[in-house]
C-alpha cells in the first residue's frame, strides 16, 4: 500500500529566531489509519502537521501527500485533500450562518448544488445541528461551534482529516459524538490525525501514536506501548487513562496481568481470564 | 470538617435569563457549602454550572438582569443587596479562557488592576503582588507580558489576580479546558494547595471526573438547571445508573467496579472506589 503521507528527514527552522521546531523527523502514514499526535505545547506537533496541509514548507527534507511533494503545492490545492479542524473554531469559521459555513467548502471545490445540499444534510444530521442552521456561528456556544468546525470540513470529504484537540471543552455527550465521527471517517476510508491530550481518545480510538518531545519524534508506536513506557510518559508529562494506570499498578504488584489494559472492557476481560485460570 | 460553618447558602434559587415563560437556567437550587469545602460542579454543557457560579459573586442578579427568585447568602452577605465590587473581595472568579480575562501590559499590572479598587498603597500593592505570584508559582515573571505566557501560566495569573483581593472563596469554571497537560497539573495543584494549606473554599466546574474525585469532598451534579444529586465523591459516583442516564462519565475505576459487580465477578455492594489508590487496594483482592 502506498502511504498517504510520507515524511523524509523533515527539519523545520522558523526564520524568526532560528528556532528548530521539528528536527529530522521521518514517518509514513497509511490510508485509513487513526493517529494520535502528542507532546507538550512547543514540542513541534503543530509545526509537523502544518506541513501536511502546505501551510509550512520544509527547511530540510521532504513531505509527500498521496505521492505529491507538498512544497510545490499551494494551500488551496491541498485543502481538498487534507482538512484541518482548528482547536479554536474562531480561527476557522467566517460565514454568516451555520448552513453557509457547511456549504462553503463543497461549493468551493465545484460540486453541484444537489451534491452540496446532500452533504450539508448529512453533516447536520450527524452532528445534530438542525436547530442552529440559520444562526450565525458566533451565536452558538463554543463547544457547538467546534462541532460546526468539524462538520464544515466533513462536507469537503478530504482524504486526510487533522483534528486539533477536538474534545477540549466538550462534555461527555459531545465527546462521544467526536469519537463516533472519527470511527465514521475511518469506515469511509479517510485517514485521521488527532493532535490531542484526551487520554481516553488516545487509548480507545487511536491505532498509533506519534510522541514528540523537544522537536523530535521520540516514539512511534501503539497506544499500549506508549502508555506502558514510563520514561516516555513521565518525560512528556502525560498521564495514561485512570484504568490504564490501575492496570499498570496491579501488574507491577501481582504479576498476573499479561497486558496493559486500555479500556474498562479490556480490564474486565483480564479479570475474566484470571477467574478461568 | 464537621465544625466548619456554612459559607454559601442557596435557598430555593431559580433564575431565568429572559422571562419566566422559558425553561429556567436554575431551578429550585438548595445548596449549602461549608468553609474549606472543595466542591466539584458536574454536568453537561448547558446544565447551569456557569449560571450557578455567577450567583456566587452577585453578577446574577445584579449585573445580569433576569428573573431571580430565592436567596443566595455568601459569607453572611445577601448577594441581592451587596454590590458586586464588595462581593469581589469575598469571591474570586477564574474562567475557562484566560485570554478573555487578561488585558494589561505586564503580569504585575494585571494583578494591580484589581488592587487599585481596594485603595491599596504602593508598598502594600507590591507586597501583595509578590505574595500571590509566589502562591501560583509565577515569581520572577512580574514584568513579562501576560500574552507571552503559556496557557497554564496565563491561567495561574488569572488565579493570582483573583487571590490578590484576598477572597475566601475561589470559583473556577473549567479552568483547564484550554491548557496542555503540564498546565492542567499546575492549575489543579494550585487549587488543591489553596484549599488544603489556606482553607480556601474552592468551587470548580470541570469535566475531568477522575481529578475531581481525587480532590473534591462535595460533588454536585446539575442537569437542566437543577441539582439532581449531591454528596461525597464515593456517594455520587456509586450511583452509576443515574449518571449514565444523565450522559455523564464517572471515574473509570468506579465504572470498572460497577462492571465487575454487574457481571458477578466481584462483590462490592454498590460501593465503588473512586480514587486510584483505593482502587488498587480494592481490586488487588482479586489477584491475591
Amino acid at each position: 500500500m502506498e502511504p498517504i503521507i510520507k515524511v523524509e528527514n523533515l527539519t523545520h527552522i522558523y526564520s524568526t529566531g532560528n528556532v528548530v521546531a521539528v528536527k529530522d523527523v521521518s514517518l509514513e502514514i497509511n490510508p485509513g489509519e487513526i493517529l494520535g499526535v502528542i507532546g507538550q505545547n512547543g514540542s513541534g506537533k503543530t509545526t509537523l502537521v502544518k506541513h501536511f496541509i502546505g501551510l509550512l514548507k520544509p527547511t530540510k527534507g521532504k513531505v509527500y501527500v498521496s505521492g505529491i511533494d507538498v512544497s510545490h503545492q499551494r494551500v488551496q490545492q491541498m485543502a481538498a485533500k487534507v482538512g484541518y479542524v482548528y482547536q479554536n473554531p474562531n480561527h476557522q469559521l467566517f460565514a454568516r450562518t451555520v448552513r453557509d459555513e457547511l456549504a462553503f467548502g463543497p461549493k468551493n471545490i465545484g460540486l453541484s448544488d444537489e451534491e452540496v445540499e446532500e452533504r450539508v444534510v448529512q453533516a447536520v444530521k450527524f452532528f445534530n445541528l438542525e436547530e442552529f442552521l440559520e444562526l450565525h456561528p458566533y451565536r452558538i456556544s463554543f463547544p457547538l461551534r467546534k462541532l460546526v468546525g468539524m462538520a464544515s470540513i466533513y462536507t469537503m470529504r478530504p482524504d486526510v482529516f487533522i483534528l486539533d484537540e477536538p474534545t477540549t471543552g466538550q462534555d461527555n455527550i459531545t465527546t462521544q459524538t467526536v469519537y463516533r465521527l472519527i470511527h465514521k471517517l475511518r469506515d469511509e476510508g479517510a485517514t485521521v490525525l488527532c493532535v490531542a491530550h484526551d487520554m481516553i481518545l488516545l487509548a480507545e480510538v487511536v491505532d498509533r501514536m506519534l510522541v514528540l518531545r523537544d522537536s523530535e519524534l521520540i516514539m512511534d508506536a501503539t497506544p499500549r506501548e506508549v502508555f506502558s513506557n514510563y520514561e516516555v510518559m513521565s518525560s512528556t508529562h502525560l498521564t495514561p487513562p485512570q484504568i490504564t494506570t490501575l492496570s499498570l499498578r496491579l501488574k507491577e504488584r501481582y504479576q498476573l496481568l499479561d497486558q496493559t489494559a486500555l479500556s474498562i472492557d479490556e480490564m474486565v476481560g483480564a479479570v475474566k481470564n484470571l477467574s478461568k485460570q | 470538617m464537621s465544625e466548619a460553618k456554612p459559607i454559601i447558602e442557596f435557598k430555593d434559587v431559580s433564575f431565568w435569563y429572559k422571562s419566566v415563560d422559558e425553561a429556567p437556567a436554575l431551578k429550585n437550587i438548595n445548596l449549602t457549602i461549608h468553609e474549606g469545602d472543595y466542591v466539584a460542579l458536574l454536568g453537561l454543557n448547558g446544565a447551569g454550572k456557569t449560571t450557578l457560579q455567577l450567583c456566587l459573586n452577585g453578577v446574577i442578579p445584579n449585573s445580569i438582569i433576569g428573573e431571580f427568585q430565592g436567596e443566595v447568602i455568601v459569607d453572611g452577605h445577601d448577594t441581592f443587596d451587596t454590590p458586586v465590587r464588595e462581593m469581589a473581595k469575598i469571591v474570586g472568579m477564574v474562567f475557562d479562557n484566560p485570554e478573555f480575562q487578561l488585558s494589561q501590559m505586564s503580569v504585575g499590572e494585571e494583578i494591580a488592576l484589581g488592587l487599585e479598587s481596594l485603595g491599596y498603597g504602593y508598598e502594600e500593592m507590591v507586597q501583595t503582588i509578590d505574595e500571590v505570584l509566589a502562591i501560583v508559582g509565577l515569581q520572577g515573571l512580574i514584568d513579562r507580558s501576560p500574552f507571552g505566557l503559556s496557557g497554564g501560566q496565563q491561567q495561574r495569573l488569572s488565579i493570582a489576580s483573583a487571590l490578590a483581593m484576598r477572597p475566601k472563596i475561589l470559583v473556577m469554571d473549567e479552568p483547564t479546558s484550554n491548557v496542555d497537560p503540564i498546565g492542567k497539573e499546575e492549575i489543579f495543584h494550585v487549587a488543591y494547595e489553596l484549599n488544603r494549606e489556606r482553607n480556601m473554599t474552592v468551587i470548580m466546574a470541570e469535566h475531568e471526573v477522575e481529578v475531581m474525585a481525587q480532590y473534591a469532598n462535595l460533588v454536585v451534579v446539575m442537569h437542566e438547571g437543577e441539582i439532581v444529586v449531591q454528596g461525597t465523591p464515593e456517594e455520587v459516583f456509586s450511583d452509576v445508573e443515574l449518571l449514565d442516564g444523565l450522559g455523564l462519565r464517572m471515574p473509570q475505576v468506579a465504572a470498572f467496579g460497577y462492571a465487575l459487580e454487574k457481571q458477578n465477578l466481584m462483590k462490592l455492594d454498590g460501593h465503588y472506589p473512586v480514587k486510584l489508590n483505593t482502587a488498587v487496594e480494592t481490586f488487588g483482592r482479586l489477584f491475591k
